[in-house]
């Protein structure tokens, strides 16, 4: 019984003559439990860390994370975002923030920028090296930053881009992730347009900027979404290119935090630890909450 | 490609030169490097290198740890990708049942996406804590002394759970989207034949689910291999010890604490092959869903 009960409307639409008294529908309950089980389960310990970040690092120290709000909430946030030391000596959470944002952002508009015109080349241009060209990018998808880490890093510091923007962001960029996405976009465009555009005497840079460009922007928010997120989460990279505290990320922050609880030597600052790891997940969190649904597209149909 | 293109004979260059140039530079000379020095044992003061053959790779093979964190990375991967495949697929299934409230559940199974690895790895070293953490208190209570960072096992555990927990919002995406596109006429006539939903379920919703499921099976590979670096390194607290580390996690600390350019070279080729073969095995996929599709 629970079964036709399960898929209620269409089950109830085929029989009309079914008793009008509702039942206790035991199916949807059942899925509706497993459902905030499963919420709770990625939502509890996010709220423990922000419910613990308003709390003296005594009271964290001898009873771990905490279950509700706590005194210290603003201490602790102000501290984390203006107070130099604490965790790093030289440095404040507004300068890791605006690392962090100079990260996420160029990484992705970068990104966006030469995938999109390496894609329009592949995609809409005869050209004689096309195939060769197309390999050479995309053997690029094969191997992730962290398999050739050491060697990129050598490769870097030779360069004398340690400690710098550029050495933080354009490694980075060398993957063929987004000239993948604009490429398989690019084909689903009517071919039609050309044409159109053609007939109209729009040359190839003008059908791109004037056509393609605009025809692309809800690619273009949801590959931005994907690739900031990509760029403000990053780790291992900024960990090894960043020894200067003024070029830390908050991600990268993470790893001192780690560091001074492995320590162990004096009860650490845990609720300013707390409230960074906050600040570190607020803004991709925000992003991909709220423009959730370019985003889930632009994730879903990459992989077509 | 079947489509009207402009001809043009330096405006496609012009635009491929950022792209090929930043590829060259910070991919291919890595990757470069990485082959050649694979074959060279390097003085660990920087005094040059002497060509070695393939030494560096028949250390690997003879090297008991290596094959140890092999192993370990084995289990790891599949334990983190069956974990986190079978719990995103249940909640997509309910999810795409419920008629109320869908878009919250949604939502709230999705967000946990947008976290850093390393920031899950910190929530998981205050959770496991070995003398305050909430979730080891609760082992108490059942009689398990968790130790994490002392004990092997545990720490694998807790870096299971971490990792699992992370991915499960990708794969949740992915499989209801899939779900999602399942037309409903599919579903009438099924409905029609198949009393049982589990029997329903299994006979005509998951084979029609079976491309992502395979597409997610590679992705979710690559994220236990590569992307849980932030989770490991924070949970052994960048100090591995004796804990529980993955063949990438050895690359970073053969090569950058252990000074051993050969050989963390000459493990990176072993990734980059093991890399190849998974991602032909992706195209192939891919390429078959192109046919069906």
């Amino acid at each position: 019984m629970a079964d036709i009960t399960e898929t209620s409307a269409p089950a109830t639409r085929a029989t009309p003559a079914a008793p009008t008294r509702r039942r206790i529908n035991w199916g949807v309950i059942g899925d509706h439990a497993i459902l905030i089980a499963g919420s709770l389960f990625m939502l509890v310990p996010v709220c423990m860390v922000f419910m613990t970040a308003s709390h003296d690092p005594v009271t964290i120290h001898r009873e771990g994370l905490q279950w509700w709000f706590g005194e210290e909430l603003e201490a602790n946030f102000s501290a984390a975002l203006f107070e130099r030391g604490g965790f790093t000596d030289t440095v404040d959470g507004m300068r890791m923030l605006t690392n962090s944002l100079i990260l996420g952002v160029g990484f992705a508009i970068g990104k966006i920028i030469i995938s999109m015109m390496a894609a329009y080349a592949i995609v809409y241009f005869r050209l004689k090296f096309a195939t060769l060209a197309f390999w050479v990018i995309f053997t690029t998808l094969l191997l992730p930053l962290e398999v050739r880490i050491l060697p990129s890093y050598e490769v870097i510091q030779s360069m004398g881009l340690t400690n710098t923007y550029t050495g933080l962001i354009v490694p980075l960029i060398a993957s063929a992730t987004g000239t993948f996405f604009f490429r398989q976009f690019f084909r689903s465009v009517p071919e039609e347009l050309i044409e159109a555009a053609r007939i109209d005497g729009a040359g190839p840079l003008k059908f791109f900027i004037d056509i393609l460009v605009p025809l692309s922007r809800t690619m273009i928010a949801a590959i931005f979404i994907i690739m900031f997120v990509f760029g403000w989460n990053q780790y291992l990279w900024p960990t090894l290119i960043t020894t200067e505290e003024g070029f830390f990320t908050l991600v990268r922050g993470i790893r001192q935090i780690v560091q001074v609880i492995a320590d162990g030597n004096a009860i650490p600052e845990y609720g300013q630890a707390m409230a960074l790891a906050i600040i570190a997940m607020l803004p991709p969190v925000l992003i991909v909450v709220f423009f959730q649904n370019w985003f889930v597209k632009g994730l879903t149909e990459s992989d077509k | 490609m079947k489509r009207a293109v402009f001809s043009n004979p330096w405006l496609p260059i012009m635009l491929l030169v950022p792209q090929l140039f930043i590829i060259a530079v910070f991919f291919y000379w890595p990757a470069g490097f990485a082959i050649q020095s694979s074959f060279y044992l390097q003085d660990p003061f920087g005094f040059g290198s002497t060509y070695v053959g393939l030494e560096n790779y028949t250390d690997l093979a003879q090297s008991a740890e290596y094959k140890r964190v092999a192993w370990f990375t084995l289990l790891y991967t599949f334990a983190v990708t069956f974990f986190s495949l079978a719990i995103a697929l249940l909640l997509a299934v309910k999810a795409d049942n419920v008629l109320r409230g869908a878009k919250t559940y949604r939502t709230l199974l999705m967000w946990v996406y947008a976290i850093a690895p390393p920031v899950a790895g910190l929530m998981g070293v205050m959770l496991f804590d070995q003398s305050r953490g909430n979730i080891t208190k609760l082992f108490e209570t059942f009689g398990w002394e968790f130790r994490l960072g002392v004990d092997y096992w545990d720490t694998a555990t807790a870096m299971i759970i971490v990792a699992v927990w992370k991915q499960v919002p990708v794969n949740f995406i992915f499989f209801l989207s899939g779900l999602q596109s399942i037309p409903r006429t599919v579903r009438e006539a099924a409905l029609i034949d198949n009393r049982s939903a589990t029997g329903r379920f299994w006979d005509v919703i998951f084979p029609l689910l079976a491309p992502t499921a395979f597409f997610l099976l590679i992705i979710n590979i690559t994220y236990a291999l590569f992307d849980t670096f932030g989770v490991i390194d924070t949970l052994v607290k960048a100090e591995p010890g004796n804990n529980p580390v993955t063949l990438v996690y050895k690359v970073f600390i053969d090569g950058f604490r252990g000074n051993d350019l050969g050989g963390s070279s000459a493990q990176s080729v072993v990734l980059m092959v093991l890399v190849l073969i998974l991602t032909i095995v992706q195209f192939r996929l891919m390429e078959r869903r192109i046919h069906y599709t």
